[in-house]
Formats: structure tokens, sequence, C-alpha cells
């Protein structure tokens, strides 16, 4: 079994955003990790792997800062690496670079995170499947694989659902598919010797651009209400907020 | 030029966020001095497609199809492209939900039309097409310039007011050939979230917090989110240790939410929890410490013990409902 694992690369969840003259995000300070949901995908390729055989690679489109991160990758136990040289800055374009990977590899389930923690776009796993002409299950829980069939549940409105889909497929992890690993002291050692290929971009298309940044306006001062007189706060809901 | 919406159904019933969408695709239109059309795919009384003209639509594009019960979004893309060309969409919205989270990308390749999810208000511009959404889940806003020829929005759910007042639209049968190759994911379980409402599409929200101590204490939080009419919701470690199901959690690692008014109990406020529900309309905090950094987050705030503030809370909100029926 052939797993590609997408991984992305953006700010610690506890990162207090700031942005450089609203034109992107100002790095000082700012510690960068895998996208937790790719970590999702990652551990889960994993443990299909060890359980039932294959390879794991994980790809990441980005430049070299990126590295260390995709050695952690390495190190929680994937088997080799490719990262595509360009800057990620549009899901369309970055698909187009996944997915070409994918067509000259041939892998049997390509995995990414539900969404990346900086974009929160949700886009690039259904993108990769349209252009592959594959299925795509989007925000899957849970991911099981016998043979050539694959059983997953998603999350759907209003429930979730299991599905099965045939090999191959792309899907895009949401928390519970797995527990993400910490790695340990053999899988570090061992990560800088597995092979990182760097390759180029193919041509393709930017359709978006973010092209400003600002915070959300400041909230105003909360208005506090003393806890022996409660029934003010259900006044001050109904008649000054007007939300009940 | 003209502007296509799918107006997505759970179970043959609109949503409210199919509503929404309906009227922010109307507005964009109005706005280009050109028509809108919804897409209807499955079965949906005539009535309630007619209806869609009430929030703008002026034609219904009807799919009908018995296969097309759970969410094959290669089909949904294939029928939602087929209509795009069919009226010569220049854009194209469809809600955020997880329907549309499955369905928007792929179509946005189909269409190679760029595509800007979660937005959170009508452009800011039509020309360069210009739209506002969140990023840095929630802590950050962000403005996306589409340079394709086709146009495509993802319209978060409880973002955008709803229009009305728009006449009955002209309902039309649309049935694009769909070869059944193209039927490739097998529907086996369908397991309905036993919430009365659901979290996602809640206006009105009550989240609870370690600070409740024990999943024996979630009595009371139900029954102010029963007073209220109101989701539960619950953070994340609170589901981690199943206190409550993981579909409450919200966060950064969660769901995140936008509600009218979140009520926050026992909830310490750490930036991951925020950036889950920091884009909601009204936050109340209720935490016997007055430090807790979820007070810098909110809009009305009680310094107090869950265990005696909710019970009151309760009752207040009773005795409001009373006077008003
Ligand atoms: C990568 C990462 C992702 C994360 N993602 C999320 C996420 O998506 N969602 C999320 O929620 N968290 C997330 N967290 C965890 C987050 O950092 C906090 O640990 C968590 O939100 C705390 O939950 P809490 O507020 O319920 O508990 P606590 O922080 O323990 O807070 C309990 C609060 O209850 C108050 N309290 C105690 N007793 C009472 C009482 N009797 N009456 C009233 N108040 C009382 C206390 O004063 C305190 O403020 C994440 C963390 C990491 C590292």
């Amino acid at each position: 079994m052939k797993f590609l694992v997408c991984i992305s690369n953006v700010p610690d969840t506890t990162t207090k955003i700031a942005f450089s003259d609203n034109k992107g995000l100002n790095p000082a300070g700012v510690q960068f990790i895998i996208n937790p949901y790719d970590e999702i995908a990652l551990t889960r390729a994993l443990e299909i792997k060890e359980a039932a055989g294959g390879t794991v690679t994980v790809l990441h489109v980005g430049g070299a800062g990126a590295e260390p991160n995709i050695r952690k990758a390495l190190a929680i136990g994937a088997d080799d690496a490719i990262r595509v040289n360009a800057e990620p800055t549009d899901a369309y374009f970055v698909a187009c670079q996944i997915a070409d990977i994918a067509k000259k590899n041939g892998y049997d389930v390509i995995l990414t995170g539900r969404e990346s923690i900086d974009y929160n776009g949700a886009q690039v796993a259904g993108m990769i499947a349209e252009l592959m002409n594959i299925p795509c299950i989007s925000v899957a829980t849970k991911l099981d694989i016998a043979g050539t069939e694959a059983v997953l549940e998603r999350e759907i409105d209003g429930g979730k659902e299991v599905v099965s889909v045939a090999l191959p497929f792309v899907a895009s992890a949401q928390k519970g598919m797995s527990e993400p690993r910490i790695p340990n002291m053999r899988g570090i050692m061992t990560a800088r010797t597995k092979p990182l290929q760097v390759v180029e971009p193919v041509a393709a298309d930017c359709i978006t651009a973010s092209t400003a940044y600002e915070l959300p306006p400041a909230k105003q001062a909360c208005k506090m209400i003393s806890p022996d007189n409660v029934s003010e706060l259900v006044d001050l809901l109904h008649n000054e907020a007007k939300v009940i | 030029m003209s502007v296509l919406v799918f107006a997505e159904n759970w179970e043959g019933r609109f949503k409210k966020s199919t509503y929404e969408a309906v009227s922010y695709a109307a507005e964009i239109a109005r706005q280009l001095n050109t028509s809108c059309t919804a897409v209807v795919i499955g079965a949906v009384s005539e009535e309630d497609k007619k209806g869609l003209g009430k929030y703008g639509a002026t034609k219904v594009l009807s799919v009908a199809n018995d296969k097309l019960k759970n969410l094959e979004a290669g089909v949904y893309t294939h029928i939602l492209g087929d209509a795009a060309k069919s009226v010569g969409a220049t854009h194209v919205v469809i809600s955020f939900t997880y329907t549309g989270k499955a369905i928007a990308p792929r179509l946005s390749v189909r269409l190679k039309a760029g595509l800007v999810s979660g937005a959170i208000a009508l452009p800011t511009s039509l020309s360069p097409f210009t739209v506002r959404k969140k990023c840095y889940s929630g802590k950050g806003l962000t403005d996306v310039v589409i340079s394709s020829e086709i146009k495509m929005v993802a319209i978060t759910p409880n973002s955008y007011k709803v229009n009305t007042g728009g006449a009955d639209a002209a309902v039309e049968v649309f049935s694009p050939a769909i070869p059944d190759g193209e039927f490739k994911v097998v529907s086996k379980e369908v397991k309905k979230t036993s919430g009365k409402i659901a979290l996602t599409e809640a206006e009105l929200v009550v989240s609870a917090g370690r600070g409740m101590k024990g999943p024996e204490n979630w009595g009371m939080i139900e029954q102010l989110a029963e007073a209220l009419g109101a989701a539960t919701a619950c953070s994340k470690p609170v589901a981690d240790m199943g206190w409550r199901p993981h579909h409450e959690h919200v966060g950064q690692t969660g769901i995140t939410i936008g509600p009218n008014l979140y009520i926050a109990i026992g909830i310490s406020g750490a930036i991951q929890h925020l950036a889950g529900v920091s884009s909601s309309k009204v936050i109340v905090v209720i935490n016997s410490d007055k430090e807790a950094p979820f007070f810098k987050a909110a809009d009305y705030g009680i310094v107090g013990d869950a265990f005696s503030v909710v019970p009151q809370l309760v009752e207040a909100v009773k005795k409001l409902k009373a006077a008003h029926n």
C-alpha cells in the first residue's frame, strides 16, 4: 500500500497572530508546526502501514524553511519525503503540484488534513481528487483499509456517515482518525538519513490571492453583572443585545 | 453573466444556511444587474422550490435522481458544473457546510474558478472580485481576490442575513446524464446526531468546560440550553475525558461556530478555544475566577460559581419566555 500524506507548515496553535503592514503574517517569534490535521492523517497512514505493509511518503509544497517539520514527519515514521520548491500561495496551485506528483508516482491513498489552520480553506483534498478524477472523502473521522477497499467515517451535516470506496482515493483527516505520536529518539536519528527529495514546481496558475490582512475588531469592554442579580443578564440579552 | 447558487437540502428540507446562500447570491446578482439561478438536487416539494424566489432566486433548476441519496461529491460536481455552463454562470455560491466543503473544491477545479471558502460577508469589490474571510482559525481576517473568469464563494453559515420579499421562482427540470461509473462512494450507514439542534447551525449555544467538575453536573447545562432553545457545546478536555461527545468540541481542533449568542460556563478561554468561537456575535462568560482570560473576549460576564449561577439563569430565562408567550 502506497500512501502519500500532504503536510503543510503552519504557526503553532498558541501563536498570537500579528501582521506586518497588513501584508502578511509577522513571523517574529512564531514557531511553525506540522498542521495538526495533517499529523492525524500521517499517524493513521503509519498505523495502517505497520499493520499491513507499504510505504508512507510525505509531501510538502513550500520553501526550505519547512524542512525541520518535514524531518519531524520522517522522525514520526514516514519513509521518505518530497518537497516541491515553490511558495504555496494558492490552493489550486498547490493541488496541481500534488496531483502532478501523485500521477507520476501512483499512490493508493492520498491524505491531507481537513483544513490547514492558517488559511482554513479546506480546498486542497477535493481539488487533488478532481484533478485526478478519483473520489475524495472529506472530513473523515475514521479510515480502515482491507484489500482494495477502504471504509471511512465522515462528518456530514446532521451527523456522520460510514462509506466505502475503492482505491485509489483522497481523504482529508478530521480529529478522531488517530492520536498523533511524539517521535522517539530512534526515529529522530533515522530521520536524518531518510531521503528528502526537492523538486521544482510544474507550471500552474494561481487563481486567488490574499491581498490584505487585519486583526478582527477588538471587543468592547465586558459588562460585568453581579452573581446575585442573574436576571439582569437575561434582561440585557433580551433588551440590549436582542439575542434572546 | 449570471449567478448560480447551490440550494442544499437535508432530507428534503432547506436549511437556514440554504436561505442565507440564496440571499447572498441574489444580492451579488442584483449588484451585477443579472439573475440568480438556484440548483436543487433531490426530492424537495414544488412549493419549497418555488419558495426560493422569496430569497431572490428567479429560476430553480431541479435535479431528481434516485441514486443521489447520499453525498457523492463527484456527481454533485458534475451536475453543478453542467448547470453553471447551461446558465453561463460567472459567479457560483455554495454554503460552507460539510456538504459544501466536499463539493466546492471539486467544482472550483471543474470550472477553473478561484474559490474563497468560508466567506463572512458580501464581496468588498466586484472588480477585482474581493471577498473577506477569516484566517488563522479566526485570529485574523484576510481579503482574497479571485482572478479567474468564474468566481466561487463558499459562505459561512450564520454570517449573512437572509433577505426576503421576492416573488415565486420558475422551476425547471434539469437532468444531466450521469454515467453509472461516476458513482464511486457507497453509503453504508448514516448516524444522525442525537442533539436536537445541530451545533454548526445553531443561533444560540450553551457551552461548558472543566469547571463543571464532572459529566454528572451537565443537567443544568442541558436545562439552560433547553430553556433558550440552544445547542450544547464543550471545551476540548471535556470531550477528551469523555464527559461529552466529541461532536460538541469547539475550538481550533474542534468545530468553529459563529452563533448569535455563546454562553461559556466554567471555560477558561484558552487561545485555542477562543479561535473556534470568537466570531460569536455576543459572548457571555460565567466563571468563578475573575482573572479567567475569557472575560477579555466577552460582552457580558458574571464572576461566580456556576453551580449557583446557572440554575438561577435557567429560572430567569423561563420567566422571560413565559412572559413573552
Ligand atoms: C494543539 C492544541 C489544540 C487545542 N484545541 C482546543 C480546542 O479546539 N478547543 C478547546 O476548548 N481547547 C483546545 N485546546 C486546549 C486549551 O489549551 C485548554 O486547555 C482548554 O480549552 C481548557 O478547557 P477548559 O476551559 O474547559 O478547562 P480549564 O482551563 O481547566 O478551565 C476551567 C475553568 O473553569 C473555571 N471554574 C472552575 N470551577 C468553576 C465553578 N464552580 N464555576 C464557574 N467556573 C469554574 C475555572 O476558573 C477555569 O477558568 C488545545 C490545546 C492544544 C495544545
